[in-house]
């Protein structure tokens, strides 16, 4: 274990308590709502913020924690924020040799080092360049040079994308997960972005209001939430209920019939938007769990389209993806009135 | 509202002609209004022209060469180049520092500092040559231990040209490069401590270069601050010719029996202003 934090402390209103921990190799992605304290959790990993309690230990080094708090330039970290903060008075070279100068290394040492980022990267070719003169995409490779040069034992990226043009950002995003691959520390990245988290990361950990509400692998994340949030995050239905046999469980939507679970009791209750199919009627058939609702909003993209749903007059809510020709067909409006169906088979459970 | 109505073709003309004249009288009370403003603009900007104009206009251009040539006006010239750059080294050395720590702190200490500095800029000259006489006097709080120990004595001399300079410029200095400092993106710097960057490298490599404008600016303050200084320095150096006597001393001097020697000396002086500013005015000054 590399990483081994404890990041306990009181900003204002929010109080932050935090375990995060992250092996070789490991790239853990923090998500949450703005506000939730990821950034400052961040920040207090590179010794920028200082700790109400807790701890921050790297490969067995206390870098804070136990009357001990490291300066930010003692600490072996690299980071890399939403804006690139090159310094804006070095090329793109300078920049990157900024770290290893500072770690004492000489100036062609550090120069040769800045190449080899560069060249890592694929944007050698604008090492004499100014961030200026650097399009956005070209600034945060420069920036993840500058954030590597250093050989960090800890890597802390700061929404690294979210401020890049949306159509700029895959390319970004391969750059980086090339580059996390080959990276032998431990990584810890901050975001809002569900495809960032599942693309780049090992472990994931969900924060609200400072603390985790889960944490888990991607794919186990996706495939079972355990909290609103989440559920919304990796766009998954979710409701807590209680499982009262084999087959069913209690929720807010009323009995929902489940394709077979195995737990009794504190349940929640799990199906895929696109599981949910609209009838104008009440169905009847294979389709075992079926809603009087009415529609909220109606939001196409591409070939689909996510329709928001209503149940019971105002009772819980239920995202719905249907195809364009659907929304054609019943003539979605919002405020309209019709039936929400899932197959018991699409349903799934587990313990709450 | 009646400006922008669009009468129809349909309205009749006596309608239309009042609605002309009321035009006019609306556009009467614009430039009436208008007047109220560029009147006083015109007076200030009278204010401050009209003495530079008569400077250049008082100014004897074919004798000038000979008044600078005067043997009085060396030794005064050499003495303000010198002491103005030692003050700008100082304000540099030691004015940096304290603006830096200065823009980073946070506090009731750093709000006190700031008013403390901000002293001396309002402080009638005159009235700081006498602190100046009562701290490193022969008497005074640093100046006794000073001529007891070492016999050191501090007024009346050279020194005491640069320490008056200093106390006068030294604040707008700092105040100036303290606001540049402040207004650098705090997390460039956080950046470059992460990227292992101590203290003083920060300040070195990223807040320095980042704040050279307003460093230029400051310095170009304080400098300008230091040769026009003649209240403290009269007070607390003396007027002794070729050891405290400025040349902004000189001019003054030199107005009683000599005045085209002033002129010249001031016609000079009113050259390197201009041409400092405008200097730094490409690179740095908006």
């Amino acid at each position: 274990m590399t990483l081994d934090a404890q990041v306990r402390l009181t900003r204002g209103t929010l109080e932050l308590d935090l375990p995060l921990r992250a092996a070789d190799g490991e790239v853990l992605a923090v998500l949450g709502p703005n506000g939730a304290g990821k950034t400052t959790a961040l920040h207090a990993l590179a010794g920028l913020v200082r700790l109400g309690a807790g701890h921050v230990r790297v490969d067995g080094e206390t870098w804070a924690g136990d009357g001990v708090h490291l300066d930010p330039s003692l600490r072996r970290v690299g980071m890399l924020s939403a804006d690139h903060l090159l310094f804006p008075h070095l090329t793109a070279r300078g920049n990157v040799a900024f770290g290893p100068r500072s770690r004492g290394a000489s100036r062609a040492a550090a120069a040769a080092r800045a190449d080899a980022e560069l060249e890592a990267l694929g944007v050698l070719d604008l090492a004499r360049r100014r961030p200026a003169q650097l399009s956005h995409g070209q600034a945060q490779r420069v920036a993840l040079g500058r954030a590597l040069a250093t050989d960090p034992r800890l890597l802390l990226l700061d929404e690294p994308l979210s401020a890049l043009d949306p159509g700029l950002r895959p390319q970004v995003r391969a750059t980086l997960a090339a580059r996390l691959r080959e990276f032998r520390g431990s990584a810890v990245l901050v975001t809002h972005d569900p495809l960032d988290a599942l693309t780049l990361a090992d472990h994931l950990v969900f924060v609200e209001t400072g603390r985790i509400v889960q944490e888990g692998s991607p794919t186990d994340v996706v495939a079972r939430p355990r909290n609103p949030y989440v559920a919304q995050v990796v766009g998954l239905n979710l409701y807590p209920g209680t499982a009262d046999d084999g087959t069913t469980v209690s929720t807010p939507l009323g009995a929902v019939v489940t394709g077979g679970h195995d737990h009794r009791g504190p349940s929640w209750v799990a199906f895929a938007p696109s599981a949910v199919a609209l009838y104008p009627d009440a169905p009847h058939g294979s389709t075992r769990n079926a809603w009087a609702a009415r529609v909220a909003s109606v939001e196409l993209v591409g070939q689909s389209a996510r329709v928001r749903l209503v149940t019971g007059g105002a009772g819980p809510a239920v995202l719905a993806e249907v195809t364009a020709g659907s929304v054609a067909t019943l003539r979605l409006q919002p405020g309209q009135e019709l039936w929400a169906g899932v197959k018991a088979t699409e349903v799934s459970a587990y313990p709450r | 509202m009646t400006v922008a109505d669009v009468s129809p073709a349909s309205e009749g003309g006596a309608a239309a002609r009042a609605r002309g004249a009321g035009r006019r009288r609306a556009a009467g009370r614009v430039r009436l209004s208008r007047a109220v403003l560029v009147v006083p603009a015109v007076l200030a900007v009278a204010l401050v022209v009209l003495p530079l104009l008569g400077l250049l206009a008082g100014t004897e251009w074919r004798g000038l060469p000979g008044r600078l040539a005067d043997p009085s006006v060396r030794p005064a010239v050499r003495l303000s180049v010198v002491t103005t750059l030692v003050t700008v080294a100082v304000c540099w050395a030691f004015g940096t520092p304290l603006a830096w720590l200065l823009s980073r702190a946070e506090g009731r200490t750093a709000t006190w500092l700031r008013a403390v500095l901000t002293v001396p800029v309002v402080l009638p000259p005159v009235v700081g040559g006498v602190a100046l006489l009562l701290a490193y006097g022969r008497r005074g709080l640093v100046g006794q231990p000073l001529v007891d120990a070492f016999g050191l004595r501090i007024p009346f001399t050279p020194f005491a040209v640069v320490l008056a300079q200093v106390f006068v410029s030294l604040p707008f200095y700092v105040l100036a490069v303290e606001g540049a400092m402040r207004g650098i993106d705090r997390r460039l710097l956080e950046v470059s401590a992460t990227l292992g960057a101590r203290p003083l490298r920060v300040l070195t490599r990223v807040a320095l270069p980042l704040a050279a404008a307003g460093i230029a600016s400051g310095t170009a303050l304080a400098w300008a601050r230091a040769l026009g200084e003649f209240g403290a320095t009269i007070t607390f150096a003396g007027n002794f010719a070729g050891e405290t006597q400025t040349t902004s001393l000189l001019v003054y001097v030199a107005l009683q029996d000599d005045p085209q020697t002033a002129v010249a000396l001031s016609l000079v002086m009113l050259v390197v202003a201009v041409a400092v500013l405008g200097l730094l005015r490409g690179r740095w000054l908006r």
